[in-house]
């Protein structure tokens, strides 16, 4: 059961997840290079918007106009085997970048300019190199630290998927199990998930650890 | 006539060289911040209107039948009317009180819970230390959606379940900041002094350290405001929300079934009530901390 969950759970999640950390990394770099402007400024408020909004609210106007209204996707349901889910999941996969990108351009935004400020960028900048040499060779490249821990950490997560989303959108992912199982007061199933997703957690968090040691050679296991 | 005058400049100037507090800067920097000062207004603004609904002054009748089922927004009916006929406009007034209840209360009981927990781990440190760490530790790594629906399944249904759900599990963020400041704080020499004057554990914690963290609390007190009222949707999709008056969260929740006929007035009137005060909250907690944290000043 709980295989035949996690399948349309991640085919929801994962490219959810990595496509609105990338796009959210490269805003955030971007923003990060025309600090103090108008595009900062005009960013930073689409986002603080973008926040504001409760996600059930996302769900139901994109549902509405872009399902029911334009046409653009399936309104809801799944379809398993590989081709066959794909138009089903592109709009839970868009509704969940809206959802997570506000928060995630503002959080990495935070993350580059404390590095942006800091001597090594100074040196770069002396050194004569461009301004986008340093951001993407040398900023990016320290600010991957606090990024793999964000990013990491929310991966456990993602084998529940969003539960919101699978439940309103019918999509028969471990999201949707659990709710149901919860409703129906169905422990084995509840312990089951509560544990599958405390594991992930655990080893996750170990991976985090192992991956320091990759981005920044100063860090040891001990 | 002259030497007044100078007088009055040299007065002027001794009152404006006095050492300012880090409050008074504080507050100085976020009444010049024409942003802040708005949120606040908008803040004060609905915080009237919950105080106004609960005394029963406004919207007190928001119970009555005024329209037609669904009827559409019209110069009577501003915001149309819900499925009973019910003026929309008076739900969303009578949801503030729901809403800003929830925020505070939320707010409250994660700010004692995080606060208590995060000072003693980080002043005590050892034993102390690691119970809680593992006490946090173990909450986090259980999907923070569970917990939520697990507390309110076990305390029913009702304002006071969901108070309860979105407060205990909201502390640990803050309670890892405030251990990770307190553990700064207690080696510095302000600390060593209180212990030199025969200031005991507890006196040394809650009145020395305490206050110099209270900046990290009021910047988080405003973000799980916000955060408590947008959970509140989510239980209530669940069906775990608030029963028997409105709420924003129950009223978005209502749209679901309303969307297809083509009912959007209640979503969009929940939903923009909800987005001005959550958007004034997320403003108000970034000019906080540009004010309070003086590391931060002239980043975000």
């Amino acid at each position: 059961m709980i295989k035949a969950g996690a399948i349309p759970s991640l085919t929801i999640s994962i490219p959810a997840f990595a496509i609105s950390t990338i796009l959210s990394v490269f805003f955030a770099l971007l923003v990060a290079f025309y600090r103090g402007s108008k595009i900062d400024k005009i960013v930073v408020v689409f986002c603080v918007c973008m926040m504001s909004f409760p996600s059930l609210a996302y769900i139901l106007f994109g549902q509405k106009i872009l399902a029911y209204d334009m046409g653009l996707f399936e309104i809801s349901g799944y379809e398993s085997g590989f081709p066959n889910f794909i138009p089903y999941v592109l709009l839970p996969i868009t509704i969940w970048i809206l959802v997570s990108i506000g928060p995630d351009i503002r959080f990495y935004r935070t993350i580059m300019l404390d590095e942006v400020y800091q001597d090594y960028v100074r040196t770069a900048r002396a050194k004569g190199l461009s301004e986008s040499a340093i951001l993407f060779k040398h900023v990016l490249k320290n600010a991957m630290i606090p990024i793999i821990t964000f990013v990491v950490i929310q991966i456990p997560f993602l084998i529940l998927g969003a539960l919101l989303l699978e439940s309103f959108f019918g999509i028969p992912g471990l999201g949707g199990i659990t709710l149901a199982a919860i409703n129906a007061s169905d422990f084995p199933v509840i312990k089951a998930m509560t544990i599958l997703t405390s594991v992930a957690y655990i080893v996750f968090s170990v991976l985090t650890d192992v991956l320091y040691t990759l981005v920044d050679p100063r860090v040891r296991l001990k | 006539m002259e030497n007044i005058q100078t007088a009055v400049v040299v007065n002027k100037k001794t009152n404006s060289l006095k050492s300012k507090s880090l409050w008074q800067h504080a507050i100085d920097q976020l009444l010049g911040d024409k942003w802040a000062v708005m949120s606040i207004v908008i803040v004060v603004l609905y915080t009237l209107m919950a105080l106004l609904s609960v005394s029963g002054v406004i919207a007190s009748n928001w119970s009555d039948e005024v329209a037609p089922s669904y009827q559409s927004p019209n110069a009577d009916v501003w915001l149309g009317a819900d499925i009973f006929g019910r003026s929309v406009l008076l739900k969303v007034i009578k949801g503030a009180e729901v809403a800003i209840s929830i925020g505070l209360v939320t707010a409250v009981i994660s700010a004692i819970i995080g606060v208590f927990l995060g000072a003693l781990a980080g002043y005590f440190g050892g034993r102390v230390d690691e119970i809680i760490v593992w006490f946090y530790t173990t909450m986090s790594s259980i999907p923070n959606i569970m917990l939520l629906i697990a507390i309110a399944f076990a305390l029913g249904k009702g304002l006071t379940a969901v108070y309860l759900a979105l407060g205990l599990t909201s502390w640990v963020s803050l309670c890892r900041l405030i251990r990770g400041e307190v553990m700064r704080h207690k080696d510095r020499e302000y600390v060593h002094a209180a212990s030199a004057i025969g200031g005991g554990d507890f006196r040394k914690l809650f009145i020395h350290i305490l206050p110099n963290v209270t900046h990290i609390v009021i910047i988080n007190f405003s973000l799980q405001f916000q955060t408590a009222i947008k959970s509140e949707v989510i239980l209530s999709y669940l069906g775990l929300g608030v029963q028997g008056r409105p709420s924003w969260g129950t009223m978005i929740d209502d749209a679901k079934l309303e969307l297809a006929r083509g009912v959007w007035w209640q979503l969009a009137a929940a939903t923009g009530a909800m987005f001005i005060i959550v958007l004034a909250l997320n403003i108000l907690g970034d000019a906080l901390r540009d004010a309070l944290d003086p590391k931060l000043k002239g980043k975000s």
